[in-house]
């Protein structure tokens, strides 16, 4: 790869922030964000759509009212049969 | 010392599981059903389903739990068996094709260069995530994803599995789950954009 065009260095983004581009090919890139605001933004907003997805589904490890006890029964029933005639 | 303390803690809490014990039961839907439950949700995207998915994982785990060595800790193995009981589910009731996202895909000119200009996030996503509108607004879409997206992006990014982790779980190759994942996250960032710079 000579100059990496915007699309290029889209194409290869994930390689690029997950650190598996070569050093050469990395410093073309680098030397590319520099010079283009529209990638730079791009990259930073990226990673910023993958801060939201992960923060936003944080989770909530409640279950609903009364399910643990309906999950005891359905392992116990799964095991053993039925508890209840 | 606090780890060997925990490891044998859950050795004798997967005999405890192995014989039947019924307060065994009580403490591993304790310990372990939110989390089972929130990846069933977030890759079923409906409630009733993850529920569903949520007792045939369990009820898998504890008829499979002889098999279980100890080799990952008992939550990882748990969060294993909740992520493919969500898969199965979600294969069984796949009947319609898949909702492109070609055009939530960069644009670029014939020269490789951006074919439009880039509107301005204003905000920075930790001022976002103070709304929970705005988390509700992003899970929505990220539900919205079509599913072989969905699947990818959060069992990559959400749940934190590696690469081979989620391609053993999807039953796909690697590269395949490095090319979803970057157009998962693209055609998510383009649907956030078009929510936030409206």
């Amino acid at each position: 790869m000579s100059t990496p065009s915007c699309k290029d260095l889209i194409d290869f983004l994930d390689d690029y922030l997950a650190g598996r581009l070569s050093d050469p090919v990395r410093a073309r890139f680098e030397q590319h964000m520099a010079q283009c605001p529209p990638c730079k933004d791009y990259l930073r907003t990226y990673r910023d759509t993958v801060e939201l997805a992960r923060e936003s589904c944080r989770k909530s490890l409640a279950l609903p009212e009364g399910m643990p006890e309906l999950l005891v029964k359905a392992i116990v029933e799964s095991r053993n049969g039925p508890l209840d005639a | 010392m606090e780890s060997r303390a925990a490891d044998t803690d859950e050795a004798g809490f997967v005999q405890a599981l192995k014989v039947g014990d019924q307060q065994a039961y009580e403490r591993l839907i304790r310990e372990h059903a939110g989390r089972m439950l929130a990846v069933a949700r977030r890759l079923l995207g409906t409630e009733d389903e993850a529920q569903d998915a949520l007792q045939d994982a369990l009820i898998s785990a504890v008829r499979s739990i002889h098999a279980f060595q100890g080799n990952a800790r008992l939550g990882t193995w748990l969060h294993r068996i909740a992520v493919n009981a969500a898969l199965m589910r979600l294969r069984s009731r796949r009947r319609h094709p898949e909702r492109s996202i070609e055009d939530l895909l960069p644009r670029f000119g014939s020269d490789g260069h951006w074919s439009r200009v880039l509107p301005a996030w204003s905000e920075s996503p930790s001022r976002l995530l103070e709304r929970e509108e705005t988390r509700a607004m992003v899970r929505r879409l990220i539900d919205d994803l079509p599913d072989d997206y969905r699947t990818v992006l959060v069992l990559r990014d959400i749940e934190g599995l590696s690469t081979q982790e989620a391609a053993e779980a999807l039953a796909i190759s690697a590269g395949a789950i490095k090319t979803r994942l970057h157009r998962a996250r693209q055609a998510l960032r383009r649907l956030l954009e078009m929510e936030i710079v409206a």
